[in-house]
């Protein structure tokens, strides 16, 4: 009969390398936060017409520059109450300044309700639908305030979500892709190959990254459309990254070029795509990964910067950094800090992102375990 | 160690021509040219510029001809008379218009690159020294936030709170009465006030990048044999930590330091685009998106060239700290 230890221990035994590394990464507190976090951003990513309750565009009257709706737990006694209300603004004219300041209306409360129908959408262009996970009745609700054309900013925020993340993703693959060419070259066949690539990548890193690409972002016509700018971007961005890539790839395919299983394959015959695809990448797949959670901060660093200098994505497209953009100006956000906000989805990505590689990088070392 | 420096300048300078070939293609890119994009401008403004004036503009600033033919015009210019060609906006020469603006990127690169190590090395020694304590998860929680807010808005946040509670911008490199002083002890003390800011958002994700390295690295000397050997001749504290681990943790820091420099001056101009501070960054965005060409080109040569040189001296630093290299030793 088997212990339960004994049976812990054949479990250990037998996992796949997969199953080995997920065990090792479950213990990172950090990484799962992280993780958790990540998870709600592709959620809203995929979903930002269900959790924002106004389309990116849409706009609320006159209300430019209103400030967060106030939201209180209280009945109309005064007591606590589980139903949140929200309290609309009026404006009046302020005595000292004598401009128009937004005032919160304690006559005009509307209940916030959840799973409210709302404007219709459609999901991912065409599945129809016109509930929202949260809104009020009448006049608007603005969670984080609205911007300088009365459009509401965690509405906006949410849909950025969607541009941000996947502008990083495709960049990130562009500079995989280009990473995974030259390096596996480069490393696996060495001489003069190896030596002009090296030259070249060294070359690229002496050029300092953002005035290089702003230099090319800047020459992006103004006639194109958002989505050829969308485009262009997804390789600007991978063109920032791949070299550290690139180097990882080379590093680890020359510490492996003379092992024993390689050898074998090349005297059975193996074609070298074949030795590289089928034989050496699986081996080292797994800091590649880490490899790449780990760039991707950078990618949304830099598709943010740029579109805070207006040299990267444009409006109408919203991303992080397109909503930045609009807090460029110190009046704007001495007056109205609000349009900080999104900001905290940017810190938010790049922090869980870190986590998440920290974490994946310790699960992916097989000698960080002490057993 | 001589063979090794002009092995090293040599490769420095092929680089150099390959940037200067590089950055001519980025900034010949935009189609349409200057002419056309000024035309456009004027237009916007409601006056219109005749084809013959378009025309005479192209003449007078070469644009009619070909690439190759304003690409070694150029490099000619630049390598015989040290003339960067004319800025288009500006109407004066290149250097002209760029100025002092060079000083202040430097000044601004450098004070950078200083605050960063000064900061990260006695930090990321102490981290691994007190591996696990309180201080060693406030510094690395303090690190993972420096790595993760964009430069930019650590700036922003930092006007704001400046303007909102002392009432005083942190913006700008002088006060009003040094604006247009000429240089003198003061202005320069004036301008140091300034450019603080300005040094410590850049030097906030090198500081925490090198505190991680560099506490990885004391992590893993520390258990290493030798440093048990000393400590078994009886070498201890201070001693022990500064002159085996701390040394050769110090490696990759200093064979690091050219990329740093890079970093700094890649990130350098959005930093000074938001803290208005009139050295190269600002002018570099405005030329690029009013296709000055030289002008940019210009800035996007000196801003490589700094990185260039940063790296060279950094490979000689690590020349002289790694006997290894220097005389060319393979392991």
């Amino acid at each position: 009969m088997k212990t339960q230890d004994e049976n812990a221990k054949l479990k250990y035994y037998t996992a796949s390398q997969w199953q080995l590394i997920w065990w090792r990464f479950r213990k990172h507190r950090l990484s799962i936060i992280g993780m958790t976090i990540l998870g709600i951003f592709i959620i809203f990513a995929l979903f930002p017409e269900f959790f924002a309750p106004y389309s990116a565009t849409e706009r609320n009257g006159e209300s430019v520059l209103c400030p967060p709706s106030k939201i209180v737990f209280k009945n109309a006694e005064g007591k606590f109450s589980i139903v949140p209300k929200v309290y609309g603004f009026k404006r009046e004219r302020n005595k000292e300044t004598l401009k128009m300041d937004y005032v919160v209306d304690e006559s005009n409360v509307q209940p916030l309700k959840f799973f409210i129908k709302g404007e219709k959408y459609k999901l991912f262009g065409f599945l129809p639908g016109s509930i929202h996970l949260y809104g009020v009745e009448k006049g608007y609700v603005h969670l984080w305030g609205t911007d300088t054309m009365a459009r509401d900013i965690f509405s906006r925020t949410i849909f950025a979500t969607r541009s941000s993340l996947s502008i990083g993703i495709l960049g990130l693959a562009i500079a995989f892709i280009i990473g995974l060419l030259i390096g596996g070259v480069s490393g696996y066949f060495g001489g003069w190959i190896d030596n002009f690539f090296q030259r070249l990548t060294e070359f690229i890193r002496s050029i300092p990254t953002y005035p290089l690409w702003m230099g090319v972002a800047a020459a992006m016509p103004r006639e194109w459309g958002p989505k050829t700018v969308y485009f262009m971007m997804t390789i600007i961005l991978g063109f920032i990254g791949w070299t550290t890539l690139a180097r990882r790839i080379r590093s680890q395919i020359i510490s492996i070029r003379e092992a024993d299983f390689v050898i074998a394959a090349k005297l059975c015959g193996a074609s070298d795509m074949r030795i590289i695809f089928k034989h050496m990448i699986p081996t080292f797949i797994s800091y590649v990964i880490v490899d790449l959670t780990i760039s991707f901060p950078n990618m949304i660093l830099s598709e943010t910067s740029l579109s805070f200098l207006g040299l990267g994505l444009r409006p109408p497209v919203t991303s992080w950094g397109v909503l930045l953009k609009s807090a460029q100006n110190l009046n704007s956000i001495i007056n109205s800090p609000w349009m900080f906000i999104p900001a905290i989805f940017v810190i938010l990505a790049v922090l869980s992102f870190s986590f998440v590689g920290d974490g994946l990088r310790d699960a992916a070392d097989p000698y960080s375990e002490k057993s | 160690m001589i063979k090794y420096i002009l092995t090293k300048l040599a490769i420095m300078l092929v680089t150099i021509f390959f940037v200067s070939i590089v950055v001519f293609i980025i900034i010949e890119l935009p189609p349409g040219d200057f002419a056309d994009n000024f035309a456009a401008e004027k237009a916007s403004a409601g006056e219109t510029l005749s084809q013959s004036d378009v025309e005479n503009l192209k003449e007078r600033y070469g644009l009619n001809q070909s690439v190759y033919e304003r690409y070694f015009k150029w490099i000619w210019g630049i390598v015989s008379r040290g003339d960067f060609g004319t800025s288009f906006r500006y109407n004066r020469p290149v250097m002209m218009v760029i100025g002092e603006r060079i000083t202040f990127t430097t000044c601004l690169a450098l004070l950078t690159i200083l605050f960063t190590y000064l900061i990260a090395i006695p930090i990321g020694i102490y981290s691994a020294m007190r591996q696990y304590t309180f201080g060693d998860y406030a510094f690395t929680f303090v690190g993972y936030l420096g790595l993760s807010i964009p430069s930019f808005l650590l700036a922003l946040l930092l006007l704001y709170f400046s303007t909102k509670y002392t009432n005083t911008s942190i913006g700008g490199l002088f006060s009003p009465e040094f604006q247009n002083a000429p240089w003198s002890l003061a202005r320069f003390v004036d301008m140091l006030k300034h450019i603080w800011v300005a040094a410590v958002v850049l030097a906030v994700a090198g500081t925490a990048k090198i505190i991680r390295t560099l506490r990885a690295t004391l992590l893993d000397e520390k258990s290493k044999l030798y440093v048990t050997a000393a400590k078994a001749r009886g070498v201890s504290g201070k001693t022990l930590l500064l002159k085996y681990p701390v040394r050769v943790a110090m490696n990759p820091i200093a064979s690091t330091l050219g990329w740093e420099l890079s970093a700094v001056i890649s990130g350098s101009p959005i930093v000074a685009v938001v803290l208005s501070i009139p050295d190269m960054g600002p002018l570099y965005l405005t030329s690029l998106l009013s296709q000055d060409m030289y002008l940019a080109g210009t800035l996007l040569i000196f801003m490589s060239l700094m990185t260039i040189i940063g790296t060279f001296l950094s490979d000689i630093l690590l020349a002289i700290m790694d006997p290894r290299i220097r005389l060319g030793i393979k392991i």
